[in-house]
């Protein structure tokens, strides 16, 4: 199941376990990103809650969590070269996985189609 | 909050939208943080080859002697500067700061003697306050002109030379810090071989109404690319100068500051022309006996940006911050974090190890001597 965020992130959700990143769309907003700060694996973190940071030359942004539940993973390929998310956010650029507190949750969030109206 | 209808547009800001250019507002002006190469591509191009930025948005003014001695503008100017301008020689301009009667900085500024005038170019959130401060303090002696249609246009890189040539071919014979008065495109120009990047560059004030044809003109040499200020922002940080309203302002003098270099000795104590200046009795005995703190480089240790407003510490643990940081980001030629702040004087040195609080978490940061990268100007 694939789905969207007002906040530009997405969420390929598996099993009860969403891997998450930010959309083409954040990617291309954020400009070229030179470090990036990822949450601890364990840490469990509430649906609006900082998840993560990314910088570019010129500015500090949040990432936020979507949805509640517990890091399981975090992608350390963005950690070690922070431009892989500016050449791959949807795929090899993604953030983190999480296990959801609250699976079914994830049904309010957007579809594509919707997501894709959001942005224009 | 500024609405957007209420920005004012430089006379290239039509061009910039047209080239792309990300707008956000900045001192009132609607301008370009970036163009569609961005932040990164556009300030290593500029290290490389040649940049373009439109900063038209500063304050550019004339200040004619009545008398029609340009010594008895020198000798006005230097009632509000710290600077020897009396010693100023006619196609050459120099870095000054004006100073409030406490000492503090109220804007820096540039000062070129184009022999029957001084030509003054300052920051756009000061213009205002400056012409008026310039009037209140001059005008028996000097008509004071903020000039509101001219554009400014900065070609900085190591190319910017060779760019700049093919349409006036004296531009190559200029050092650092020369202004002459030239055409360009069959307008006159007011051109000057400095700028604030770090690299060697001109700055060319022009008629507003000739801009977008100098900037296409330009433009049309592929080494030249627009640069917005967002680069802009990375390459001064880089190249270790100040941003007037973070790295310097009215809480810090020009000691603080680190900008003893700017005033030379005839204005110090024991100078033919010492003092004389708002602020004289606080600035020239601070720069004898030295800042208690005082605006330094910092390296973060880490990958992590430090951004401006930072608090610094002393230790990992210790509870009260010892310094600030005042501009902080990614220097992508120094392919790291950087940064500037204050520091008190016992942290000074180059070397000396200081935590930065970022996110609730204390990173290393060494104090360094700036700039951060070797400066390019064209000194012979």
């Amino acid at each position: 199941m694939l789905k969207f965020t007002e906040d530009h992130e997405w969420l390929a959700i598996e099993g009860g376990v969403a891997t998450i990143g930010v959309t083409q769309h954040a990617a291309e907003q954020l400009g070229d990103l030179v470090f990036v700060d990822l949450p601890q694996v364990g840490a469990v973190i509430e649906k609006g809650g900082v998840a993560a940071t990314v910088e570019s030359v010129k500015a500090a942004s949040d990432v936020y969590c979507p949805l509640a539940g517990e890091i399981v993973a975090v992608n350390e390929d963005i950690a070690n070269d922070p431009s892989l998310v500016n050449r791959a956010p949807q795929g090899d650029g993604w953030f983190f996985k999480l296990r959801l507190a609250n699976p079914d949750d994830a049904n309010a969030l957007l579809e594509e189609a919707a997501y894709l109206t959001l942005i224009g | 909050m500024t609405t957007p209808e209420a920005l004012r547009q430089t006379p290239l800001t039509a061009f910039n939208i047209a080239q792309g250019g990300k707008m956000v507002p900045f001192a009132g002006y609607e301008m370009p943080v970036q163009f569609p190469d961005g932040v990164m591509k556009e300030h290593l191009h500029c290290r490389a080859a040649v940049g373009l930025f439109d900063v038209s948005h500063m304050g550019q003014v004339i200040v004619r002697p009545k008398s029609g001695r340009i010594e008895d503008a020198m000798l006005a100017l230097e009632q509000l500067v710290p600077i020897d301008i009396l010693g100023l020689k006619a196609g050459r301009q120099r870095y000054g700061l004006f100073t409030a009667a406490d000492g503090g900085i109220l804007d820096d500024l540039m000062i070129a003697n184009c022999g029957d005038h001084l030509f003054i170019v300052v920051n756009a959130t000061c213009k205002a306050a400056d012409i008026a401060h310039m009037r209140s303090h001059m005008s028996d002696s000097c008509e004071i002109e903020g000039l509101t249609d001219r554009a400014l246009i900065a070609l900085q890189g190591p190319e910017a030379e060779a760019a700049l040539s093919a349409l006036a071919p004296e531009a190559s014979g200029m050092r650092f810090m020369d202004v002459t008065e030239t055409t360009l495109l069959g307008s006159p120009a007011m051109v000057a071989r400095a700028g604030y990047t770090g690299e060697d560059g001109y700055e060319i004030s022009i008629s507003a109404d000739r801009a977008v044809a100098l900037a296409e003109a330009l433009l049309a040499d592929a080494r030249v690319r627009l640069v917005g200020l967002g680069a802009r922002d990375s390459l001064r940080l880089e190249s270790g100068l100040c941003l007037y309203g973070h790295d310097i302002d009215p809480s810090t003098t020009p000691g603080q500051g680190s900008l003893e270099w700017a005033i030379q000795k005839v204005r110090r104590n024991g100078g033919a022309r010492a003092g004389g200046f708002p602020g004289a009795d606080v600035v020239l005995p601070e720069l004898e006996k030295g800042a208690s703190q005082r605006r330094v480089g910092l390296l973060p240790e880490g990958r992590a940006p430090v951004r401006e407003g930072t608090a610094l510490f002393a230790t990992e643990s210790s509870e009260e911050p010892m310094g600030r940081v005042t501009s902080g980001g990614f220097g992508p030629t120094v392919n790291a974090p950087v940064a500037m702040g204050y520091v008190p004087a016992e942290l000074f040195d180059a070397g000396t190890i200081l935590f930065a609080e970022v996110r609730g978490k204390r990173l290393a940061v060494s104090v360094a001597s700036l700039p951060f990268i070797a400066q390019r100007y064209k000194r012979s």
